[in-house]
């Protein structure tokens, strides 16, 4: 059996004196699109953080594509959390991108035909071709969050982080976020750990569920995370899950 | 008029101000995209502190200033964390300078000349050996920022991803204002304090709303910079104004039309849709009122 | 000490002093709630421009300043609601008013001493007039803010609420602004064009450290623009430098210490700092 993807024994992480995460174990397989569901500042995107090497574990053991974490990993690729981008921001969508290949580098980028070539690419993945060269602060929130994936993938990774992406998305937006991400997940064979806060739009998509409250997490395929007894239980109070028609609903507890 | 070119110090007034205002032009980008023009304002006021109190103990303008201006770049990183509380933080300093200027100011008596070239910049009494020096010096600061442009910008415009991917964005934002605190240090000599900010600003203001490729805004921004330095320096050889005041009207004048006439360009009209529920074209923040 | 107290100018200088810091901490409280302090440094540097130039029109200089402030308060209500992140259009004006200034200076250099004063301010020379003009403006100021207070405070902390909830958000930043220039050129009497800062961001910066509470954050501004101002007044008579520099260094103290506090009480508090030199802003819809 291969090596998991990410791996996570006993880790517990404080910031600022509080307990984010305390003594979580799991594991991840490659290739697998897991989302990870619960409340705001439940420690959601401080579990990306510590993967990114951003957030130091004070306790436990980590491993994240055989090694420990550390920043600047290029077989990572991250989306942080959207935010809505200046309007007069004087860039373009191509250039915003381009810093996903090379902006950590320094020196200048020299136009080249093959670092062009390898930016198209990415953004003709994400569909965003005919939006290379409108400036960022022009594009709505669904184009933008296609253009952090696009800047996530080009150096490709075996491990993808996406933070939030269908916040700011209306529906039809949505549908088509998944389906890119699915897309990208199946045909490239990279492990995603998505941040969402709903698990409807995901469910045709989600191979497991990583439910994190109260610094406790549990992890497993979303019928059997996603119950009454298993949510009361990391809640600590109760928590009922109605499901019906293919879609849940978490009531009693902030989602 | 051409024959006052065959004057040397016309000749190293040209110089000097055109490599000022190369070195200005490329930092004044960087400023304006990381918003802290302020800090532009701020450091030079504070460098005037510095060369006031650098006269006072007898020694050279030049040196007073970088030690103020380098120290509270320094101090200014530490603070200023946030974006609101950093403009705080910057003006606090700015602030605390300034009086200790205006002390340094009272205490010296027999200061009106040197608080004048100060202000106002020597740049007509250079001499070749300030040219070579100046210059050298801004070759040193432009090499820096050659050096650092990628990871800056990046880390300009996406700090998340950028120190998710290794760039030290804190480290490399102290970094940077200690240049630019350098740079103003070299520019003050030729130009002057008053005068530094708006060839600091203006250029690069003008040029980040003419194109969203950040290359060519410095490109152009050089190229702004440059055509206001010579035309000051040519207006004021023939009338009885000072340069500074022609190159801030340049400057502004410029700026002005650039800023109220030009639309960020729109999206290209083979576009099928535009963004969800808002006009194609217009800039996101008049759309939020529409 | 307490004997130069019968003297005219030094009465002059405690009056009009006591009433310039309260009335900066007062408007300050809002200046950094808002996030303009950059605009308060331009309007000090416009309102220089305004009096050279009234100087060289033989127009009072104090006139000359309101009506620049207020022209440039004016200008900036009509830049948008947002000032917040448009330091570059705030740093082009201020740039062309250093140019206005320099040209203003070189071409009356009989203006050199009064420049000084309005640079580096002038309090010991206020007379009984200045006292009473700013008494008026200090009146005028409390009447508007206790009146706008709530809206104000509203419209500074969720413009986009506000005016949802029918807060008149634009109208409201136009007039802070012009508040802000009435304050300004007073202060300008007190410490100087350079160090108006000092008097109205700094005092309320230092309270906004030290409490979250608006009105106790405006009561403490106002507590400290006050010390310092008596102090650096108190210090001057002593010692002898300049009163603005005694006043400038006191807030700054302040300032430094309610960091410390706030360090001391809240340690390793620290959020991220979002995209560098730009608000956040709400998403798009």
């Amino acid at each position: 059996m291969t090596e998991p993807s990410v791996l996570l024994e006993q880790i517990s992480v404080r910031l600022e004196g509080r307990p984010i995460l305390q003594d979580v174990s799991l594991s991840i397989n490659e290739g697998e699109f897991i989302v990870i569901l619960g409340p705001n500042g439940a420690g959601k995107t401080t579990f990306l953080k510590l993967l990114l090497g951003l957030v130091r574990p004070s306790s436990g053991r980590i491993e994240v594509l055989c090694r420990t974490p550390e920043r600047g990993q290029q077989a990572i690729g991250y989306a942080p959390q959207h935010r809505a981008l200046d309007a007069d921001l004087a860039l373009r969508a191509r250039d915003l991108v381009g810093f996903g290949l090379d902006g950590h580098r320094w020196g200048i980028s020299w136009p080249n035909r093959s670092r062009q070539d390898k930016i198209d690419q990415a953004l003709a993945e994400v569909d965003a071709l005919e939006l290379a060269d409108v400036p960022i602060g022009q594009l709505s929130g669904g184009e933008q969050q296609r253009l952090l994936i696009a800047q996530a993938l080009l150096t490709d990774p075996c491990l993808l982080l996406l933070d939030e992406p269908l916040a700011n998305l209306d529906l039809t937006h949505q549908q088509e976020a998944v389906a890119l991400v699915e897309r990208v997940c199946r045909t490239r064979s990279v492990t995603v750990l998505l941040v969402a806060h709903d698990i409807n739009p995901l469910l045709s998509v989600t191979d497991r569920v990583i439910y994190i409250a109260r610094g406790h997490t549990a992890i497993g395929k979303p019928e059997e995370v996603i119950t009454s007894r298993s949510l009361s239980q990391l809640y600590g109070s109760p928590v009922e899950v109605v499901h019906t028609q293919d879609r849940y609903f978490v009531l009693g507890a902030e989602v | 008029m051409f024959a006052l070119l065959k004057f040397g110090f016309i000749q190293n007034t040209i110089l000097a101000g055109s490599i000022v205002a190369i070195a200005t032009a490329v930092l004044g980008y960087f400023l304006v995209v990381r918003g802290l023009t302020f800090a532009g304002h701020a450091l030079a006021s504070i460098g005037f502190a510095g060369a006031a109190g650098a006269v006072l103990i007898g020694a050279a303008p030049v040196y007073g200033m970088l030690v103020f201006t380098v120290g509270a770049s320094l101090v200014i990183s530490l603070l200023g964390r946030e974006v609101r509380e950093r403009d705080i933080a910057i003006g606090v300093i700015m602030t605390f300078a300034l009086g200790l200027g205006i002390l340094f100011l009272s205490l010296y008596h027999g200061y009106a000349e040197q608080a004048y070239s100060i202000l106002f910049g020597s740049i007509v009494g250079i001499s070749r050996s300030d040219v070579l020096r100046s210059g050298l010096l801004s070759l040193g600061v432009l090499a820096a920022i050659a050096v650092m442009a990628r990871p800056l910008l990046f880390a300009s415009f996406d700090p998340d991803l950028a120190e998710a991917r290794g760039v030290p964005v804190h480290a490399l934002g102290s970094v940077f204002l200690v240049v630019v605190a350098l740079t103003i240090s070299i520019a003050v000599q030729v130009i002057g304090v008053l005068l530094v900010f708006a060839l600091l600003v203006g250029p690069a203001a003008t040029a980040a709303r003419l194109t969203y490729r950040p290359g060519r805004a410095i490109a152009i921004a050089i190229l702004l910079g440059l055509a206001y330095t010579w035309l000051g320096i040519l207006l004021a050889s023939i009338s009885p104004w000072p340069v500074s005041f022609f190159i801030a009207v340049l400057s502004f004048g410029v700026y002005l039309p650039v800023r109220l006439l030009v639309r960020p360009r729109g999206r290209r009209a083979a576009h099928p849709h535009g963004p969800a529920g808002l006009a194609p074209g217009l800039p996101l923040e008049e759309q939020r009122h529409a | 000490m307490l004997d130069l107290l019968r003297h005219d100018f030094v009465q002059n200088a405690f009056l009009a002093g006591t009433l310039v810091a309260i009335l900066s901490a007062l408007v300050g409280y809002f200046v950094v709630l808002r996030g303009q302090s950059f605009a308060c440094e331009a309007l000090s540097h416009i309102g220089f421009a305004g009096a050279t130039g009234a100087a060289l029109l033989g127009v009072s200089s104090l006139l000359g300043m309101f009506f620049f402030t207020f022209l440039a308060a004016i200008g900036m209500g009509a830049l948008g609601r947002r000032l917040r992140g448009r330091d570059i259009e705030v740093s082009m004006l201020l740039s062309f008013v250093l140019g206005l200034g320099v040209l203003f200076l070189s071409l009356y250099t009989r203006q050199a001493s009064a420049a000084v004063g309005i640079l580096f301010g002038s309090i010991l020379s206020v007379t009984r007039l200045d006292v009473i003009i700013t008494l008026a403006c200090g009146l005028l100021t409390v009447a508007l803010l206790t009146v706008l207070y709530r809206p104000l405070l509203f419209a500074s902390i969720d413009p986009e609420v506000a005016e949802a909830r029918g807060v008149p958000v634009r109208k409201l930043s136009v007039l802070f602004l012009l508040l802000m220039a009435l304050s300004v050129s007073e202060a300008i009497k007190v410490v100087g064009v350079l160090l108006v800062f000092a008097l109205l961001v700094v005092p309320a910066a230092a309270a906004e450290h030290l409490t979250h509470r608006p009105l106790a954050a405006l009561l403490l501004g106002v507590l400290i623009g006050l010390v310092s101002t008596w102090g650096g007044l108190a210090l001057a008579f002593i010692g002898h430098w300049p009163v603005s520099f005694y006043i400038v260094s006191l807030t700054s103290l302040f300032y430094f210490a309610s960091l410390a506090i706030h360090a001391v009480r809240f340690p390793g508090r620290y959020r991220e700092p979002p995209h560098p030199g730009r608000e956040v802003l709400p998403p798009a819809r």
